[in-house]
């Protein structure tokens, strides 16, 4: 008995000293979940200038890219039940309502964005709070611009600069179907709102009140909805295969040419260069049209946080890992060299050397620069509510009420009422 | 060791050592599970915070139209499916089991080999088939007899054949196993004796083998109904994910999972999941009655 015990000692001192090599003891590894690959490759690069930075705290990251349903639903089951959630998760912006429901099950994280708070735009921060604690580190402000096709619009005699206003895009549509009966000026979108969003936004208003209540019968959404229904009736304007740009149907149907203006965020830039080959050095930036000139030409549309979960292993390192992947310079410049996206520290809007880079790849494929753009319209870019109800908004204007009104083309004031109704009955 | 033995070779106690297993995993995964589902559907359920709501769960369901579109849909695509999926295998079968049949064995892998694939895979495929750019392959079909393509998947009537056309083809092999099984218990005498009695093919089917296979017949009838109302894979791989432009493809379960998972609203989706729990048992609970079989029960 005696004899086997002390063996048994030996061989496991033997394994221990073996496996617990003095390199190995300090690596804190994070499981890290996203739902889009070029986040995990952003995020391995940015573990890598941490440990440079922090060779004595060094992370890695395991990370799983997931599809963007699964991930969302796979993370809330894991947080409600309290097993098997990730250290360091993304969270899309319209799903991320949902995780602060109740009690949180995230990491405060103020303490650590604390040092770089100042140069981030104060509002991207506020959409993934709740009571004052920040949740979540945004990755971009989404500034909602205008993608025009220059060759098919100046064969069809059209500036893209002279676009102001709907009515000017309207007319401009009407020349373009006399020249290219087959071409579309814009694309009415039915699996999101980016276009409708961005439409409220110019008039002063969003989906969702204060008081966190649902405006969809409001004139101004009737406004919004009616332009865009008559331009779709004129076949000015059209729907697209899986209804929206951001899309394999949408980008396919861009990709060949068929619309002459993308209305979306900055972000749809990386898209254009990684998706849609075609385009190249054909695709100007420019202001979206508004109803009127002199309201502001852009809104914030869409996002990722990335949060903590309260389950992480080390919940220090991963907050203060976060906070300097996300909203560091360092992070800052990647997030628009390597992603392509308008970062949320706007002082280096007007860092030149980086804007204006020759050599990067979002500059060559455009005709102008997206930084020109975002400097124009940088005190005009609205942002939009994020509210315990948007995620059921969201949902019903994707799937009924965009499509009631591009497809099937019903009475816009009626869709709008029974919107407000279906929706204000799943929230209260 | 003595009193274990005993207990053991009891005579009274052995019947309950052996249905102690079911009577474990059917209190353990299902009671207590149904329990709790009713308990949330009278709360609102988050992370750290259950309050009680009453009924206002329910209320909220009365009054839900997205919901009675769920309802509609799982009824029509049960319907549906039901139609076909209990008579067409049943007269496949019969072909299969005839002395008529040439290469049967070989028939029979083929319908088949539909169920082995998986529904996310077969899901994929339908999706692209019926995809709406005129290449699809459904619009190649169309424009093989001169028509237009058309936005499969964006409309309520194309939309649903396209589902049940799914199950149809992954579940009529699974239906004709069920009757063949059925038919081949036929002994070959009764039909001999019923051609010899003077009755013709049609007769032959009609009154002495659907008779027969009358308990299949009810059994795949029953797993139909049940199944139809509760799909959702088929549906959440058709329209690659849970969001169908107007609702086409929502099904009863659909809603349940956009509420529960997609919305936070557990509360609310237990009271969904009970209803259609109570729904399936009052359908399924009305077809036996009137199949007879609870009548045969109490014989």
């Amino acid at each position: 008995m005696k004899r086997s015990t002390l063996s048994m000692l030996v061989l496991f001192l033997a394994l221990w000293f073996a496996f617990s090599g003095p390199a190995a003891a300090n690596v804190t590894k994070f499981t890290f979940w996203t739902f889009i690959p070029q986040h995990a490759r952003f995020f391995d690069v940015m573990a890598e200038k941490w440990n440079e930075l922090h060779p004595d705290r060094p992370v890695e990251l395991e990370s799983s890219v997931m599809p963007y349903d699964d991930m969302h639903n796979k993370l809330q089951i894991a947080l409600q039940s309290g097993v098997g959630a990730p250290d360091i998760c993304d969270i899309e912006i319209s799903r991320f309502p949902n995780y602060l429901m109740g009690v949180p099950q995230l990491m405060p994280l103020n303490a650590y964005f604390e040092a770089y708070i100042d140069d981030i735009v104060p509002s991207r921060l506020g959409i993934y709070s709740k009571d004052g604690n920040m949740y979540g580190a945004p990755t971009h402000v989404g500034a909602t611009m205008a993608f025009y096709y220059v060759e098919i619009l100046e064969s069809a005699g059209i500036d893209y600069r002279e676009i102001k206003t709907w009515d000017d895009f309207a007319e401009a549509g009407r020349k373009l179907k006399q020249v290219h009966p087959d071409k579309f000026m814009g694309i009415a979108e039915t699996s999101a709102a980016w276009t409708v969003t961005a439409m409220l936004a110019q008039q002063g208003t969003d989906l969702v009140s204060e008081d966190e209540r649902p405006l969809i019968n409001t004139p101004e959404m009737l406004r919004a909805v009616t332009t865009m229904q008559n331009m779709v009736k004129e076949g000015i304007m059209t729907t697209c295969p899986d209804g929206q740009p951001d899309t394999e149907g949408g980008k396919g149907f861009i990709d060949q040419g068929n619309v002459a203006c993308v209305i979306m965020p900055q972000w749809f830039m990386s898209r254009f260069v990684d998706e849609m080959p075609s385009m190249y050095q054909k695709m100007a930036i420019a202001p979206m049209p508004v109803f009127e000139e002199g309201m502001p030409r852009s809104v914030g549309l869409g996002g990722t946080g990335t949060v903590v979960t309260n389950f992480a292993s080390n919940k220090e390192l991963a907050g203060e890992f976060v906070a300097y992947a996300k909203l560091s310079e360092d992070a800052n410049r990647m997030i628009w060299e390597d992603m392509g996206f308008d970062p949320c520290n706007t002082a280096l809007w007007t860092d030149r050397e980086m804007t204006h880079n020759p050599e990067n790849r979002y500059n060559q494929y455009f005709l102008t620069n997206a930084f020109d753009v975002l400097l124009e319209i940088k005190d005009e870019i609205m942002m939009v509510r994020s509210t315990s109800i948007s995620p059921t908004i969201n949902q019903y204007l994707t799937t009924v009420m965009l499509n009631e009104l591009f497809e099937d083309l019903l009475d816009p004031a009626e869709v709008l009422e029974n919107a407000q109704y279906d929706i204000e009955n799943q929230i209260f | 060791m003595t009193r274990i033995r005993k207990f053991l070779y009891n005579q009274k106690a052995a019947p309950y050592v052996f249905v102690l297993p079911f009577v474990l995993t059917f209190l353990i995964f299902f009671v207590y599970p149904v329990l709790t589902t009713i308990r949330m559907s009278f709360q609102e359920v988050l992370p750290g915070m259950v309050t009680n709501v009453g009924w206002k769960n329910y209320q909220r369901l009365l009054g839900d139209r997205i919901f009675r579109t769920a309802v509609g849909n799982s009824f029509r695509y049960m319907f549906w499916t039901v139609l076909i999926l209990i008579p067409m295998p049943l007269v496949l079968a019969y072909m299969l089991n005839s002395r008529l049949m040439v290469a049967s064995e070989f028939f029979r892998g083929v319908l088949f080999l539909p169920i082995l694939v998986n529904v996310v895979v077969a899901g994929t495929i339908f999706r692209l088939m019926f995809g709406e750019l005129p290449g699809s392959f459904m619009n190649t079909v169309r424009a093989f007899f001169g028509l237009e393509p058309i936005k499969w998947l964006r409309q309520k009537e194309t939309g649903m054949a396209a589902l049940v056309l799914m199950a149809c083809w992954r579940w009529t092999g699974v239906n004709i196993l069920y009757y063949l099984a059925a038919l081949k218990n036929i002994p070959l005498e009764m039909y001999e004796a019923a051609e010899i009695d003077g009755a013709n093919g049609w007769q032959r089917f009609r009154h002495l083998a659907v008779p027969l296979v009358k308990p299949t017949i009810i059994y795949v009838l029953t797993i139909s109904i049940y199944a139809g109302l509760a799909m959702f894979t088929e549906s959440y791989m058709l329209w690659a994910g849970n969001n169908s432009p107007r609702n086409i493809g929502l099904t009863i379960v659909g809603y349940l999972y956009r509420q529960g998972w997609e919305q936070n609203r557990m509360g609310f989706a237990s009271a969904v999941g009970l209803v259609l729990l109570l729904v399936a048992s009052i359908i399924s609970f009305i077809q036996l009655r009137i199949t007879g079989v609870f009548g045969k029960e109490r014989d």
